[in-house]
């Protein structure tokens, strides 16, 4: 291959539909913090005096080091996977020591007038980590040998993150167990993690000594129609001996969580709580009806009832003005770039591109089924953006690098090989 | 290296798909079907709020304005919002003590850390003006206009009224018209005519955000009402005519009234001591509504319509108006007089000497008691009824055909019906058989257990001025609808008293002689026929009351007027003159020179010390002149 033929087939095998459906959502999520924050006429939307203006700064930062992703080989990119990795958890750790506390989160870090979140950038850095270390020759994930280091790999900035004090973005990372799951984690591991979830939320509404009796129930239930097999009887009471002794746990481990983390989980199951925050948003959503209020007329959100609506509730200002219409559309166009990611991921040739690709759509799948659930009150509330919608240079430009990445590996799908 | 999860994409497609749709029928949920969200959404953004319209205004019989209404404004605060108040600041602009300001803050948070309340009611204009220019050093606090009263004439309180904040029995019966902290009249024609005065409230539909501030209007106001302003009310009043009868009372307790007799229309209505309507205007209300209340001399208490007298001698015409229409004696009837009276083993004291009554004129003029006595003796002992209580209840009749022991039904809400005793009453005390004319007889002189209010004696001399009738007596003669400028007021009643005309012919030359050469004759005007009769009322209270009943001019009279002051001695003595100069002024407009110094000296007479004095009840015998 020549160096002219060459260029040629980059810009060729770009996904454009990916790229056009990332451009849609940022545009529309630039018209919606501007709503979000319009008051009056007068204002200009390219006012770095708002939201909007300053989005608008760190779209057109994020499009150029976009752009820049798409020349540079992503051969670099696998070289350097973990050099990058190291750097992020020294950046981090670096944070903690040295990062400006926003909101009780230490993970700011500020240079001139720029602030950055470096934990947003920890998620490309733990993809490409990941992806290179399962790419690996002879790593078999089904083997906990290999199990663990992945685990540590995706899990260590977690912790750090977790430290700094935003659980928020530290759960991020537990959705990576989607992208391992695909390269053959045991089945069990997401039955296991939903059961937990679905078990914790129960046993916090059900009295724990009426939710293990039902259980004990059910297990007597299953074992009288399996009674000749021992075995089975057997695991089945192991399954409902481990359940109680968890559900009896919840309620101590609940004891132990912060204030603002037990409203979240009060919120979610229904107890009271301060269900502010979520009660406003589902108004605000609901009032919104089938069209909507129309752009720029949304009373809830513009009137401040909603909180954070241009950041983590920016779905809100969405469901209000667009209404049910709008609100599919956006849900639709998501579901979509998820799709076409999965069926971009499946057709690279090089493992590490794929699981890259993978772990791309379990980050941003994890954050619209977090950051939309919350915002029609059928998820707990973590402060999460919604990936090229919410106002946020940072995770603005973390999600496009994250993006850019895999359009990048994908344009050069066909020089890999395995 | 073989690919065994290939399956495992479509798993994870599939997960996706099932939140997806787990979204989308959530979405529908809160979108389309539950439409509680729309609503929740309004009640959240769009908050109804009242518009108060402004106060009617009130003027005199003459146009003048005597009530108005002038801004003052009500601080509001949102507790929630106050985190950065320069406190101190606070304080000094709105002359407040720290512990004053946090004392208020508390409250506010008490009733809601949200919502907005009151913080500081009816701050001055001049208070607020300093306060507004540092309003963005106090988040949280806002100003709110609110009008309040002003009478440019400082009298005539207790007719004004006063206004005060509506308590929770209206609220109750006004079907959610008026909230807590709505005001309204508290008394005189303020409160009877509160719905008129009050105009209408109009609502106005705002967005608020999260923090109750206002965002401007909903839908462009389309759903808004105007607060419709105040009807004005047209008084009766002669402002002048109160303010100058009020300098003639100062420093004395009692009263005056004064009626158009033509028209029932009240010119003046003074209860002494009053005081200064303003006093009860804005915040300096309530501290100064406390002080009036515990005052001795009871500057609350209207005595034109609430205290009661016995009339003493002057009921006599009333006593001999019935009489003479019973035809039990004539206008010629004679009664000797030589200073006593025996009548059924008792002997009865005239209070001073004159010559012989020969006829009603003169017995009016001279006040004679024995004269009086006989008379109603005679009208007790009237051949024509078998028992006494018939020819007594008749003669209750009569007293009530001039408005005694009735209430007349004036237009301001305190008023009371005074005491004509009834055949029940004197049953109950004698037994049915056990009383007789004797036992009685001092109800012939006004004495006893009569008693009535000045109103109403001012009202039955209206009777005599009109020979026979009288119009309820008001003190609003025009309402002027704000819409269509039309007097929306309803016609005055006319009553009729149960004496024929005829016989008001000779009482009114016996009242003239009163004045011309008789108990009032130090009441003369010259150039003015004034008729009327004095009293001296026996009370327990201490010295005599002064009082006086009487019109001007005898042909075709204009104005009657019924002044009392109480504990004053002998009627001639202050309430004669005070009424002839209310008279001389209303009639020529000036006090003649000759009279100028009776009128110092009724506005410089200080009687208040008769009042301090502690004063034994005297229980003498009714006494007269």
């Amino acid at each position: 291959m020549n160096s002219f033929k060459k260029e040629e087939q980059i810009t060729g095998r770009i996904d454009w539909m990916t790229v056009f459906i990332y451009l849609g959502l940022v545009f529309f999520g630039w018209l919606t913090i501007y709503s979000a924050v319009y008051q009056d006429e007068e204002q200009n939307i390219f006012s770095t005096a708002v939201n909007s203006g300053k989005q608008f700064q760190w779209m057109v930062v994020s499009f150029i080091i976009g752009f820049i992703l798409l020349i540079v080989d992503s051969k670099f990119f696998s070289t350097f996977a973990y050099v990058f990795y190291v750097l992020m958890i020294i950046v981090l750790v670096g944070v903690i020591f040295l990062g400006v506390e926003v909101k009780g989160q230490r993970n700011w870090i500020r240079f001139g007038g720029f602030q950055m979140q470096p934990s947003e950038m920890a998620k490309f850095a733990t993809c490409l980590a990941v992806a290179k270390y399962i790419s690996t020759l002879n790593v078999d994930i089904r083997k906990w040998k290999f199990k663990w280091r992945v685990f540590a790999l995706a899990f260590f900035p977690m912790l750090i993150v977790l430290i700094q004090g935003d659980t928020g973005s530290a759960i991020v990372f537990v959705a990576l167990i989607l992208a391992l799951f695909r390269e053959g984690l045991e089945s069990y591991f997401l039955v296991i993690g939903t059961a937990v979830a679905v078990l914790s939320v129960l046993a916090l509404l059900i009295p724990k000594f009426i939710f293990s009796g039902i259980l004990l129930l059910i297990a007597f239930a299953i074992s009288y129609y399996n009674w000749r097999n021992k075995t089975a009887v057997k695991w089945i009471m192991g399954v409902w001996l481990i359940s109680s002794l968890y559900i009896f746990s919840v309620d101590f481990a609940f004891s132990k969580l912060k204030s603002h983390q037990k409203d979240r989980i009060n919120v979610l199951i229904g107890k009271g709580g301060n269900d502010w925050n979520i009660r406003q948003s589902m108004i605000a959503i609901g009032s919104g009806g089938f069209i909507g209020k129309g752009y720029l007329n949304g009373t809830q959100t513009k009137l401040k009832f909603v909180p954070e609506q241009s950041t983590d509730f920016i779905f809100s200002s969405i469901g209000e003005e667009f209404g049910f219409v709008g609100s599919i559309i956006l849900v639709l166009a998501f579901v979509g770039l998820f799709y076409r990611l999965l069926f971009m991921a499946e057709r690279q040739r090089s493992r590490f591109s794929r699981v890259y690709g993978y772990c791309v759509v379990s980050i941003l799948f994890f954050h619209f089924l977090i950051n939309i659930g919350m915002a029609i009150g059928v998820a707990p509330v973590i402060g999460i953006p919604l990936p090229f919608i919410s106002y946020g240079g940072s995770s603005l430009l973390s999600f496009t690098i994250l993006l850019f990445l895999f359009i990048r590996m994908d344009s050069q799908r066909l020089e890999s090989f395995r | 290296m073989k690919d065994f999860y290939k399956n495992r994409h479509t798993v994870i497609q599939v997960i996706i798909a099932v939140f997806a749709v787990i979204f989308v029928i959530r979405l529908a949920y809160l979108q389309l079907i539950d439409k509680k969200y729309v609503l929740m959404a309004r009640n959240n953004a769009i908050k109804e709020m009242e518009v108060y319209p402004t106060r009617g205004m009130v003027y005199d019989r003459n146009g003048k304005l005597i009530v108005y209404n002038e801004a003052i404004y009500d601080i509001m605060i949102v507790p929630r919002l106050t985190a950065n108040v320069d406190s101190a600041r606070l304080c000094e602009l709105l002359d407040i003590t720290l512990a004053d300001y946090s004392d208020r803050k508390y409250k506010a948070k008490k009733y809601s850390p949200y919502k907005s309340s009151f913080f500081m009611k009816q701050v001055s204009m001049a208070t607020y003006s300093r306060f507004q220019e540092f309003l963005y050093l106090f988040p949280g606090f806002y100003g709110q206009v609110r009008t309040i009263r002003k009478y440019p004439y400082k009298c005539g309180a207790l007719v004004m009224g006063d206004i005060g904040e509506v308590d929770d029995r209206q609220i109750l019966a006004s079907n959610g018209y008026y909230k807590a902290g709505d005001y309204v009249g508290k008394g005189g024609i303020e409160k009877t005519y509160e719905k008129e005065l009050g105009g209408k409230q109009g609502k106005k539909f705002i967005f608020v955000d999260v923090h109750n501030r206002e965002q401007g209007s909903f839908a462009d106001g389309q759903f808004d009402t105007l607060a419709q302003a105040g009807d004005n009310l047209f008084t009766s009043l002669d402002i002048e005519m109160q303010q100058y009868g009020e300098d003639l009372m100062q420093n004395k307790k009692g009263s005056v009234v004064a009626i158009d007799p033509k028209t029932g229309e009240i010119l003046c209505l003074i209860s002494s001591p009053g005081y200064d309507p303003n006093l009860l205007c804005g915040s300096i209300r309530g501290e100064n509504f406390a002080k009036l209340l515990v005052d001795s001399l009871k500057p609350l208490f209207n005595r034109a319509t609430m205290a009661t007298y016995p009339p003493g001698s002057t009921f006599k015409p009333f006593v001999g108006l019935i009489s003479l229409n019973e035809e039990v004696q004539g206008v010629e009837y004679t009664v000797p007089c030589n200073g006593f009276y025996y009548f059924g083993g008792l002997t009865l004291r005239c209070s001073h000497h004159h010559p012989w009554a020969t006829n009603i004129q003169y017995a009016l003029a001279q006040s004679c008691n024995p004269y009086f006595w006989q008379t109603f003796r005679n009208s007790i002992e009237n051949k024509n009824y078998s028992r006494i209580q018939d020819s007594y209840g008749k003669w209750v009749e009569y007293c009530n055909s001039f408005g005694f022991g009735t209430k007349l039904g004036i237009d301001i809400p305190s008023e009371v019906r005074g005491n004509i005793p009834s055949v029940n009453y004197f049953n109950r005390m004698y037994g049915e058989r056990g009383w007789k004319s004797a036992t009685i007889i001092s109800l012939g002189i006004g004495q006893g257990e009569v008693l009535v209010t000045p109103l109403q004696l001012c009202n039955a001399f209206a009777s005599i001025a009109n020979k026979g009738w009288y119009i309820t007596p008001h003190l609003v003669k025009k309402i002027v609808d704000t819409d269509t400028q039309k007097d929306i007021k309803k016609k005055d009643e006319k009553h009729y008293t149960k004496i024929s005309p005829e016989w008001y012919e000779p009482v009114i030359e016996g009242l003239y002689q009163v004045v011309q050469a008789g108990t009032a004759s130090s009441s003369r005007v010259d150039g003015i026929a004034m008729c009327g009769k004095t009293g001296t009322v026996q009370n327990p209270h201490g010295d005599n009351h002064s009082l006086f009943a009487g019109f001007a001019p005898k042909d075709n009279p204009k104005i009657v007027i019924a002044v009392c002051v109480e504990n004053a001695g002998f009627g001639g003595r202050f309430a004669g003159p005070i009424a002839s100069l209310i008279i001389e002024k209303y009639l020529n407009d000036t006090i003649s020179t000759r009279r100028l110094d009776l009128e110092k000296r009724m506005k410089e007479t200080n009687l208040l010390n008769k009042y301090f004095a502690a004063s034994k009840p005297k229980t003498a015998e009714p006494t007269d002149e």
